[in-house]
């Protein structure tokens, strides 16, 4: 049905790409995140979906048509815009209905749609109000009960819950993915927050500088970044970056940090002799006291109490390395500590171009 | 509470006011200032105002009294009534209604899309575009009159309500052009957006979102071009003869008329403007101090 193609869409300010080449498909009733830190070109891909821009080249097609230069009203999308942009001079019920207006629905369809998206929504009790007397979250969901009440084929959102508090953004998110897996559109919702793209995608697009660095569902995102980047924007604390050497040893091949070997894949044999990045998230690491198996020897630098458990920072060599413990893991600064790695959660990339080697 | 409410309420809030004292310093002082020179600057323009005013009601006599009375005693319609009964006011200011009228259309018409376009648009020639609006207001009148009245007798326009409502746009459509401008920019671009996602054309976002929203700040402006035609006086006396506007009527009949009579003719002049700007100050208010209703 509603299907989403972009085709090498490249959209321009002056000599700035804001959106370089970027290709992607999304599936009919997809919720596809774009992730990536603020001015990658999430919010300019967004409005070339949607016909606010006419990007400079490629093509897109909704439901196998090119819309690529239609105006925003011929291509069955609706948008959330990150503030809201609720119309003040209109009250609740007609903001939510202005769009069945203007497709000239008649008055009870209006009204049935209205008071359907509003209940969804929760917003119902102040349908005679005027934007000026709500809270900031109740715009919100003003604002995309007028989406939701249009049935778009194709929802569009844009960082919809950055204006809210963390509290209420929190309860939000939870309740936005329960409503939009009920209304089943494909959804497009950009980002800058990966707690949210995690937990709400069923895909996340990460971008950087206007491309697409990679597109997997969370999970995926989440263990096997594509490259440094993803890796480095994802998680919180990020995954750990170690540069080492890969080497033959007595024990099968290996690769040495900053002195210490560990074990490492046989199909990273073609690297013998080269340098690598190995990737690690700081869950998967095991932190003792005495040198047993296979294991890093560093220096704690810094404890933080997190309360469900702790971060410590530690050094080996001239890097750093990030380990999360149980809060009562008895642990002071300036000790030593041996951190085991959990060897199958190891990631192998390139330590030139950052980007995940190919190991089949 | 301010310092100065403070002290004003030395009578009945003595607590308060001891606790005042010792802050009774620099800023007070600044503040008191300011005070000083607000009322000054109110009473330089009330002044003359209440005194045309209280004059056109006083009698003949009472005109020339010395020490005046502040109060016109006893009030006397005499002076009003020979004005206003005397030859051509009630026409000419039926002509300064209608020009009026016409400019405040027509600098309307023209200067909100020009404000809309700077507003919205980055096009070339957009700096130099708003310069040139500004230019205009920088070639007086004077030097123009001459060639624009030859230029009005070849058109047909010399003496008729509208040529004077053309060069009375001409002077409205700088300040209408900014003024709108700045009106536009003030409803977020992002709800015209909204709209166009929502099943709008440019134009109807423009109509059902755009102008609600800058319908006072337009009322204001278009009153602000009401009230430029309804003072001009200098176009106006150039360009007519006959079918003058109250201003210029005024001006050429008053000049050779008695004191009393001038007294009346300010008055009638002052008043609508006054008005005007009570009616629009709840919308300056809104356009320049952001009070949101
Ligand atoms: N209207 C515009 N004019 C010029 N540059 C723009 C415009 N909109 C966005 N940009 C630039 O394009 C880049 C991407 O912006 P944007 O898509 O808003 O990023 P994001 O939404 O990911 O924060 C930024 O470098 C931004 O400065
Ligand atoms: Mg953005």
């Amino acid at each position: 049905m509603a299907q989403i193609r972009l085709e090498n869409i490249i959209k321009l300010f002056g000599k700035v790409a804001a959106v370089n080449n970027v290709s992607l498909t999304i599936n009919d009733g997809e919720f596809m995140v774009l992730l990536g830190p603020s001015g990658c070109g999430k919010t300019t891909l967004l409005r070339c979906l949607a016909g606010l821009e006419i990007p400079d080249g490629g093509n897109i097609f909704i439901s196998d048509q090119n819309v690529t230069e239609f105006s925003p009203r011929r291509r069955n999308i609706a948008m959330v815009f990150q503030n809201y942009a609720i119309f003040p001079h209109l009250t609740v019920y007609d903001n939510i209905g202005f769009g069945l207006k203007m497709k000239k629905f008649s008055k009870a369809d209006i009204e049935k749609n209205v008071k359907r998206a509003a209940t969804l929504l929760e917003v119902d009790k102040y349908l005679e109000r005027h934007p000026a007397q709500l809270s900031g979250g109740q715009r919100q969901r003003v604002a995309v009960a007028r989406a939701i009440a249009m049935n778009p084929a194709v929802l569009l959102m844009d960082e919809p819950l950055s204006n809210l508090d963390a509290l209420l953004r929190m309860q939000m998110r939870a309740e936005l993915k329960r409503l939009l897996q009920e209304i089943g559109a494909t959804t497009v919702y950009v980002t800058h927050d990966q707690v949210e793209a995690l937990s709400m995608g069923d895909r996340i697009s990460v971008m950087k500088s206007g491309q697409i660095a990679q597109v997997d569902d969370p999970m995926k995102v989440y263990t096997d970044p594509a490259n440094t980047f993803v890796g480095g924007f994802i998680g919180s604390p990020p995954m750990n970056f170690l540069v080492g050497e890969v080497v033959q040893s007595e024990g099968g091949l290996a690769v040495e940090i900053e002195g210490q070997r560990l074990p490492a894949p046989a199909n990273l044999a073609r690297m013998a002799g080269q340098k690598v990045t190995v990737g690690l998230r700081a869950e998967n690491i095991e932190a003792g006291e005495v040198k047993d198996g296979p294991g890093l020897p560093t220096q704690v630098m810094v404890v933080e109490p997190l309360g469900s458990h702790l971060l410590l920072t530690t050094r080996i060599g001239g890097q750093s390395l990030k380990v999360v413990t149980p809060v009562d893991y008895p642990v002071s600064p300036d000790q030593p500590l041996w951190l085991r790695p959990d060897l199958n959660k190891l990631r192998w990339l390139d330590a030139q171009s950052g980007t995940l080697l190919n190991l089949n | 509470m301010s310092i100065l409410d403070q002290v004003n309420l030395n009578d009945n809030a003595p607590v308060t006011a001891r606790t005042a004292r010792p802050v009774l310093n620099q800023r007070s002082m600044a503040r008191f200032a300011l005070y000083v020179l607000a009322v000054t600057l109110t009473l330089w323009i009330i002044l003359p105002l209440y005194f045309i005013t209280a004059s056109a009601f006083s009698t003949r006599d009472a005109l020339y009294d010395w020490p005046k009375s502040l109060f016109p005693n006893p009030i006397s319609f005499d002076t009003m009534d020979f004005f206003l009964n005397s030859r051509g006011v009630y026409s000419s200011a039926l002509n300064s209604l209608i020009v009026g009228l016409i400019t405040l259309a027509l600098s309307l018409l023209i200067g909100a899309p020009a404000g809309y376009a700077l507003a919205r648009f980055i096009f070339p020639g957009r700096d130099s575009y708003k310069l040139l609006i500004l230019t205009t207001r920088a070639f007086p009148i004077v030097i123009l009159s001459i060639p624009l009245s030859v230029t009005f007798l070849n058109f047909g326009l010399y003496d008729t309500l509208i040529g004077v409502a053309l060069v009375h746009t001409a002077l409205a459509l700088p300040q209408t052009i900014l003024v709108t401008s700045s009106i536009f920019v003030a409803v977020p671009n992002e709800l015209e957006e909204a709209a166009l996602t929502l099943g709008c054309h440019r134009m109807s976002a423009f109509t059902k979102i755009v102008l609600p929203m800058a319908l006072p700040g337009l009322a204001a402006a278009a009153i602000f071009a009401f009230v430029l035609s309804w003072n001009e006086v200098f176009a106006a006396t150039i360009l007519t003869s006959q079918n003058r506007t109250l201003p210029a009527q005024v001006l050429g009949s008053l000049s050779n008329s008695s004191l009393p009579l001038r007294y009346a003719g300010g008055f009638v002049l002052i008043v609508p403007s006054l008005l005007f700007i009570l009616i629009i100050r709840k919308y300056l208010l809104n356009m320049w101090g952001r009070v949101v209703k």
